[in-house]
């Protein structure tokens, strides 16, 4: 049974080594794309007019591949990760941009007046009124960026054995040995399950107001699906 | 700007234009293999969604399936069935077709489920059976969501279609791949392109069916 998790040494890491460093590799830059989003998307909810050309932009950079994206940076970056995590970094925007927008516009005029009422100044009521009430759309876009992310970290094997788990194919192929891939195919995607389940746990951490159990009480604006909405908002 | 003087590079050399390696054949190879791919998920994707929306019933299952999916990772998927199957199209096409269902399936669902129900009520007061309901009313509807499920799904095929190459295949992917391997960052730089132009083009196609597809009424009440 441990045979199965034997890795060859010429990528000189254990097999938890790899899921940790797949994680990383996944995970800072969806992180990092939330962070870059946030004053975006404030911008855009602000300037109206802006809103629509964030969205070609994201669109436009989410239209190249991961491939590519990686080639050309090693140009500036190396053959190292930061290689890999800077395109999926960028990739991840499509996906928040519009989620937050859409998740901060839904917050109902009412709210906001009471909020104002209540003596919240601008910076208060966004944070304390505006980004909690935007966390199921926000956290929605979390699932679609970090699960997409997970999956194209495999990619950067191409570019000189970047790919965390990724680099099990490679190895499985040039020492013929299938069992590597197969394992580096079901991690990948257990360990993308298993960081959606946490996220949605975040999630009904953080909105303890929200309905549980019944998921037909959701409101119907709260569509699951951001990413593939943002493309039809940025055509519009 | 080190990329443009490479973008340059690559398309002026004219032995780039024409033969077995020449940028029409990959084009051509590129677009078989996505539009062979998006009709395949398509085929999937859209009854299921259809009638899953229209009935109202197995979202959650729907989702499930749709998480599962995407989990997946397309080019561990496709170096393990080209493991698996050997050389060919079909070990291109499984990956493709599991990275373009989901967003199909679940847009289509939301699309379906997001139509206003009065004029289905109304429909069926008229007497519409079910499938013309489904067809003439909820359909044209939902169409600009079901179209841009449709879109999401032909862009990510188009730029995931690179990694054919990596299993032997043709298509854009071949200008990248060899071009890493033989350290020609002219041919890398120049596929890049290709694709993401191609992937831009995609976009303005589905804009332009949106277009002349969805009915002027339900476009401006949108």
């Amino acid at each position: 049974m441990n045979d199965w998790f034997r890795i060859p040494s010429d990528l000189q890491n254990s097999y938890l080594g790899l899921i940790g460093l797949h994680l990383r590799e996944a995970v800072i830059p969806v992180l990092v794309g939330l962070v870059v989003a946030l004053p975006i998307a404030q911008l855009c909810v602000r300037l109206r007019w802006l809103y629509p050309p964030v969205l070609w932009v994201t669109t436009v950079l989410y239209a190249i591949p991961s491939l590519a994206f990686f080639v050309v940076l090693i140009d500036y970056t190396g053959q190292t990760e930061t290689t890999v995590m800077i395109p999926l970094g960028v990739y991840s925007l499509v996906v928040f941009v519009p989620a937050i927008v859409d998740g901060v516009r839904s917050v109902p005029q009412e709210t906001l007046d009471a909020a104002t009422a209540m003596g919240l100044g601008p910076v208060r009521r966004y944070l304390q009124v505006q980004l909690p009430i935007a966390v199921p759309a926000i956290i929605a876009g979390l699932r679609v960026a970090t699960v997409s992310s997970i999956s194209l970290v495999s990619v950067g094997m191409l570019i000189g054995n970047q790919g965390a788990l990724g680099n099990l194919l490679n190895d499985g192929q040039i020492y013929h040995q299938p069992r590597l891939i197969w394992l580096s195919v079901i991690t990948t995607a257990v360990l993308a399950i298993v960081v959606d389940a946490v996220l949605v746990g975040v999630r009904l951490l953080l909105t303890p107001w929200m309905p549980r159990g019944t998921r037909k009480a959701r409101p119907a604006e709260d569509r699951p699906e951001p990413a593939e909405l943002v493309l039809e908002d940025a055509a519009r | 700007m080190n990329v443009l003087h490479y973008i340059n590079l690559f398309f002026s050399d004219s032995t780039h234009w024409h033969g077995y390696d020449g940028i029409p054949t990959r084009l051509a190879e590129h677009v078989r293999y996505s539009l062979i791919a998006l009709a395949i998920a398509a085929a999937i994707g859209l009854p299921v969604g259809l009638l899953t929306g229209h009935t109202g019933r197995g979202g959650n299952t729907l989702s499930l399936i749709a998480t599962a999916a995407r989990a997946l990772p397309s080019f561990g998927l496709l170096v393990l069935m080209f493991v698996l199957i050997g050389f060919g199209l079909v070990p291109v096409m499984i990956p493709l077709v599991v990275l373009a269902v989901p967003p199909i399936l679940v847009t289509t669902y939301e699309a379906m489920r997001s139509v206003d129900p009065s004029p289905v009520d109304a429909a069926r007061g008229m007497g519409m059976n079910e499938a013309n309901i489904l067809l003439q009313v909820e359909l044209p509807v939902a169409l600009p969501l079901i179209l841009s499920g449709l879109r999401s799904a032909a862009i990510q095929i188009v730029s995931t279609a690179t990694i054919a190459a990596y299993v032997s295949l043709g298509g854009l992917g071949r200008y990248i791949i060899d071009g890493l391997y033989q350290r020609n960052y002219e041919k890398v730089v120049g596929g890049a392109t290709l694709v993401a132009g191609m992937a831009l083009v995609t976009l303005g196609l589905f804009w332009g069916i949106a277009r002349l597809a969805v009915s002027p009424g339900v476009r401006r009440s949108n």
